[in-house]
C-alpha cells in the first residue's frame, strides 16, 4: 500500500508538469493578452509592460522561469491585472474562503444526500421514497444560479435574517446561503447515487443471508449494506470535493465571497496568465491528491481491492 | 512669465458661478443631519489597484478619489475647483502653469509638497513603472512625456518642477485648452515617496497606505468590501460630514439591487438594463437617471483590410440612417439614454452638439433615404450588400446587434453577427479585423476633444477613417479663442462623412437612498467625492 502511494505520487509530478506546459501554451495561444484593452496601449508602454512581466521572452523560456520560480521559491509570479498583488497573495486571500464554504457544503451535501438516499432505498416505493426522490429531483433541476437569487430574496430582502453577500470568517451568518446554494445539487446527486446503489446492495445475496441469520435490521443496513453501497458514492465524491473547495464561480459571483472560483474565471477572461496558472496548478494538485485518497478509501472499504 | 489670468478669471472661464458651490458638504436650511454618516457604495468588481499611477479602472478611481487629492477637484456640476492647488497662473503663451499649493498634510502628518507631485508624475511616465495610464501624461502634453515613455529621455526631464515646497511649475509642449480638466484624474494625484520606497508594492494595503484625501483606507477585503474612514489630517476635515465610505462588491447587478432594497447598499450607480421604468414607479424618490459621458456607436472599418463597400460614404450614411434609435433607447435600454446622431456626448461641458438634419427626420424618412442612397451606390435586391457586425460578449450588446441586424435587413442589407469575448474583440479592433464593430468611448475629461481625438489620424481610430480638414481643425483648436466652435465644425465633417454610426449617449440609471445628499448628478464624468456628501435624518 505504502509503495503504491509513493508510486502514485511519483507519477503526479510529471503529470503536473505536463499540465503546466499545456495550460501555459494554450493560454498563450488564446487571442488577446493581459494588456490588450479598449484604448490600445502605446507600443512603448506595452513593451515596458511586457518587459516588466517577462512576456517578451520566448515561450519556452517563460515556462522555464515560471516552473523554476515555483520549485525554488514557491513563487507563482505577479498578477498582471492586480499590479500590487502577487498570485500567492490572491490565492492566500481567496482559497481559505472557498475552502471553508466548500468543505461545509460538502459535509452538508453528504449528510443530507446519503440520508435521503438510504431512506428512499429502505422504504422503497412508499411515500417516503417518493418524497426523497421528489426532493432530490427538485434540488437537481434548481441550478445554483437560480437558487442564489431566490435565497437572497427570501432571507435578505423579505425576512432580513441573513446578509445578502460578502464574507467574514467570524460570522457564520455569511456562510449559510453559499453553503445551501452550493450543496443543493450535489446533495441531489449523492441522494440518487446512494439510493440506486443501496437498492442494488439490499437485493444482493449477503444481505439476504444476514437477514436470514436474524441480524437486527438496523445492523443489516448500517454494517452490511451501507458500506458497500458507498463505493459508487465515494468515487463520485473525490472530484466533487475538489470542485467544491476550489470554488464555484456562481457562488462567488452571487454572494460576493471573494473566493477563488470567480478569480479563476476572471483570470481567464482578463488573460491574467499567472493567476490562471496558479489556480490551475492548485486545482490540478488537489485533483491528483483526492483521486489518490479515493483509491485508498476504496481499499479500506472493500477488502477485495488490493494495490 | 506674465500673470495673464488671475485665478478668478480662470474660474470664470471654466464656467464656474461667482459664488463657488460647496467645496465641502454644506447642509441646507432646515436639514438635520443623521446620526450615522456612512455611505455604502456598490461596486461590480474587486479593485484592481489602489495605486493612483497603476490603476486603469473606473471603479478603482472612485475609491482613489476619496483617498488622495490632486491639484484640482470637480464640483457637483463637473466644474474644476481648487484641490491641493489653492491658486494658479498661466503664462501668456499658455505653455507654463504655476500652481500655488495650500498647506495640507498626508494622513501620517507629513506636509504635502510640490515634490510629491513631481515624484508622482515622473513615476507615471517612468518606463519602469509600466503604468497603463502613462499615456495620460502624454495627453496632458507635458514636456518630454512621450520621450520618457519611449525610454529616450530620463524621467527627471519631465516638464514638471518644484520651484519650492508650495509652488509647482508645469511646462507643456503646446497650448492645451483642456489641461486643467485633466488635473482631477487619479494618474495626476500625488503619492508619498517615502512610504512607497519603504513598503514597495504593499504600500496600498490598509495600515500602510498614506494618502492626502479626505479619507484613509481602513480595511480592504479583496472582492468583498473596502472601508475608508475620515482622515483627520485632511485640510478640510472640519467640513467633512460623512464619516465612513464602504465599497461593497456585488458581482451581480440583480443581487446588488435586491441588497439595495434590503438596505445593505445606499447607492447603486448602474442598474440592470430595462429595470429603471418599473423602479421609478415603485421608488420615485430613489430611481434616477443622470447623463454619463460615454457614447455608443458602430464603427466602420475603412482601412485597407476593410470591405470595399464601406468605403462609399453613401453606404455608411444609409446604414446610419436605418438604425431606429428610439426603439433601442425606449424599448431595449430604458435607462434614460438618449438617441445619438453625433459622437460627442450631448452633456459635455461648453459644447453644443451639431444639429444634424437627419436627426430631425422621422424614422420612415430616414429609412426611405437610406434605401435611395443604397440604390445610388449600386445595391439592391439583385446585388444585396452583405456585412458582418462584431460585438463583445454581453446581453445588451447582443440585443442591440440583433436589433440593428433587423433594421439593416429592412433596407436590404444582410448582416451576420459575430460575437467575441472582450479581449478578442479588442484585439480584432486594434488589428482592423472587422467590418462593422460595436464600440463605445467614455470621456477622459469633460470636454469635446476627448471624443474627437479618437478619430484624428494617428488617434486610436480603429476604423482608420482620415480627413485632412478634420485633423487641421483639431490642431487649430489648441490655440483657438473658443475651441468649441472648431470642435463642432470638426464633428460636422465626421458626421457628414459618417465615419461611424452613432447609436446613443449613455446615462447612468441609478438607485440612491433618499437621505443621501450631495450626489453630483450633474457631473457627467460621475466623479464623486464622499466629503461633499452627507446624510439627513428622515
Amino acid at each position: 500500500m505504502f509503495a503504491y502511494i509513493l508510486r502514485r505520487l511519483a507519477v503526479a509530478i510529471p503529470t503536473l508538469l505536463l499540465l503546466i506546459i499545456f495550460s501555459f501554451i494554450l493560454m498563450h495561444l488564446a487571442p488577446g493578452g493581459p494588456f490588450s484593452q479598449e484604448r490600445a496601449l502605446p507600443p512603448q508602454v506595452l513593451a515596458n509592460l511586457n518587459a516588466k512581466y517577462g512576456l517578451d521572452e520566448p515561450l519556452w523560456r517563460q515556462i522555464w522561469n515560471y516552473v523554476y520560480g515555483i520549485v525554488v521559491h514557491f513563487d507563482f509570479g505577479p498578477s498582471f491585472v492586480y499590479p500590487d498583488r502577487t498570485v500567492n497573495d490572491l490565492i492566500a486571500s481567496g482559497f481559505p474562503v472557498t475552502l471553508t464554504y466548500g468543505t461545509l457544503a460538502f459535509v452538508a451535501a453528504i449528510m443530507v444526500g446519503v440520508s435521503l438516499g438510504v431512506v428512499a432505498a429502505i422504504w422503497h416505493n412508499t411515500w417516503l421514497d417518493y418524497l426523497a426522490v421528489g426532493i432530490s429531483i427538485g434540488a437537481q433541476v434548481l441550478p445554483n444560479f437560480v437558487m442564489a437569487p431566490i435565497l437572497v430574496l427570501i432571507f435578505t430582502l423579505w425576512y432580513r435574517m441573513l446578509p445578502g453577500g460578502g464574507w467574514s470568517f467570524n460570522d457564520p451568518s455569511f456562510w449559510v446561503m453559499p453553503i445551501i446554494a452550493l450543496a443543493t445539487s450535489y446533495m441531489a446527486s449523492i441522494a440518487r447515487i446512494t439510493r440506486s446503489s443501496m437498492l442494488e446492495v439490499l437485493g444482493s445475496n449477503h444481505i439476504r443471508t444476514a437477514r436470514a441469520k436474524g441480524i437486527p435490521e438496523h445492523r443489516v443496513i448500517l454494517r452490511h449494506a451501507l458500506k458497500p453501497a458507498m463505493l459508487p458514492v465515494i468515487s463520485y465524491l473525490g472530484p466533487v470535493f475538489v470542485s467544491m473547495i476550489t470554488g464555484s464561480v456562481v457562488i462567488d459571483m452571487y454572494f460576493s465571497t471573494g473566493g477563488i472560483g470567480k478569480a479563476f474565471v476572471d483570470s481567464a477572461l482578463n488573460r491574467d496568465y499567472a493567476v490562471m496558472m496558479g489556480i490551475t496548478i492548485l486545482v490540478g494538485t488537489l485533483t491528483i491528491l483526492f483521486n489518490l485518497v479515493v483509491d485508498i478509501l476504496y481499499a479500506w472499504i472493500d477488502p477485495k481491492i488490493r494495490y | 512669465m506674465t500673470k495673464l489670468f488671475t485665478t478668478t478669471a480662470l474660474l470664470a472661464a471654466l464656467a464656474l458661478p461667482a459664488f463657488a458651490p460647496a467645496l465641502a458638504a454644506q447642509p441646507g436650511e432646515g436639514e438635520t443631519l443623521a446620526e450615522n454618516q456612512d455611505l455604502k457604495f456598490w461596486i461590480l468588481d474587486a479593485f484592481k489597484s489602489l495605486d493612483p499611477q497603476l490603476t486603469s479602472s473606473r471603479t478603482d478611481s472612485d475609491m482613489i478619489r476619496q483617498l488622495f487629492e490632486g491639484l484640482l477637484n470637480e464640483d457637483s456640476t463637473g466644474a474644476m475647483v481648487p484641490g491641493v492647488a489653492e491658486t494658479w497662473d498661466v503664462s501668456e503663451d499658455g505653455l507654463t502653469y504655476t500652481f500655488h499649493l495650500r498647506d495640507s498634510n498626508w494622513s501620517n502628518g507629513e506636509p504635502v509638497t510640490a515634490n510629491d507631485f513631481v515624484y508622482a508624475w515622473r513615476r507615471a511616465v517612468n518606463p519602469e513603472t509600466a503604468s497603463e495610464y502613462a499615456w495620460f501624461m502624454e495627453l496632458m502634453n507635458l514636456v518630454n512625456a512621450s520621450e520618457i515613455v519611449k525610454g529616450e529621455k530620463a524621467p527627471e526631464e519631465l516638464g514638471v518642477t518644484a520651484v519650492d515646497d508650495k509652488t509647482l511649475e508645469v511646462k507643456l509642449t503646446k497650448p492645451t485648452p483642456y489641461f486643467l480638466k485633466t488635473l482631477s484624474h487619479s494618474t495626476t494625484y500625488p503619492v508619498p515617496q517615502a512610504v512607497i520606497e519603504a513598503e514597495g508594492d504593499a504600500w496600498t494595503q490598509p495600515g500602510k497606505m498614506v494618502g492626502n484625501g479626505a479619507y484613509v483606507l481602513q480595511s480592504h477585503d479583496l472582492g468583498v468590501e473596502a472601508v475608508a474612514v475620515k482622515n483627520d489630517q485632511y485640510w478640510d476635515a472640519e467640513h467633512t460630514i460623512m464619516d465612513e465610505v464602504k465599497f461593497i462588491t456585488v458581482n451581480d447587478q440583480n443581487i446588488g439591487l435586491t441588497r439595495y432594497l434590503a438596505g445593505e447598499i445606499d447607492w447603486m450607480n448602474t442598474l440592470p438594463a430595462g429595470r429603471l421604468p418599473q423602479l421609478q414607479q415603485e421608488y420615485p424618490d430613489e430611481a434616477i437617471s443622470a447623463p454619463w459621458s460615454c457614447s455608443y456607436a458602430y464603427i466602420f472599418n475603412l482601412s485597407d483590410k476593410g470591405p470595399e463597400e464601406l468605403k462609399d460614404a453613401r453606404v455608411r450614411q444609409a446604414l446610419a440612417y436605418a438604425i431606429d434609435r428610439d426603439i433601442i433607447v425606449d424599448r431595449v435600454l430604458q435607462g434614460g439614454q438618449r438617441p445619438a446622431f453625433n459622437w460627442v456626448h450631448w452633456a459635455t461641458e461648453g459644447y453644443t452638439i451639431p444639429e444634424e438634419d437627419w436627426g430631425q427626420w422621422t424614422q420612415a424618412e430616414r429609412v426611405e433615404k437610406a434605401k435611395e442612397l443604397l440604390a445610388e451606390a449600386g445595391y439592391g435586391p439583385d446585388n444585396p450588400l452583405n456585412l458582418s457586425i462584431q460585438y463583445n460578449t454581453s446581453e445588451d450588446h447582443k440585443k442591440l446587434a440583433i436589433a440593428v441586424q433587423q433594421f439593416w435587413k429592412a433596407i436590404g442589407v444582410n448582416v451576420t453577427l459575430n460575437n467575441y469575448e472582450w479581449k478578442v474583440h479588442i484585439d480584432r479592433l486594434n488589428n482592423q479585423d472587422f467590418e462593422v464593430a460595436r464600440y463605445a468611448w467614455c470621456g477622459d475629461y469633460n470636454e469635446a476633444s476627448t471624443y474627437l481625438d479618437y478619430f484624428r489620424s494617428g488617434g486610436y481610430n480603429q476604423g482608420k477613417w482620415t480627413n485632412a480638414d478634420y485633423d487641421k481643425l483639431l490642431a487649430d483648436s489648441a490655440t483657438a479663442e473658443n475651441p468649441n466652435d472648431l470642435y463642432r465644425q470638426a464633428e460636422e465633417i465626421l458626421i457628414d462623412e459618417m465615419a461611424l454610426a452613432p447609436v446613443y449617449h449613455y446615462a447612468m440609471a441609478q438607485m440612491i437612498k433618499p437621505d443621501i445628499r450631495g450626489v453630483p448628478l450633474e457631473n457627467v464624468m460621475s466623479a464623486w467625492y464622499a466629503k461633499d456628501m452627507y446624510r439627513v435624518a428622515e
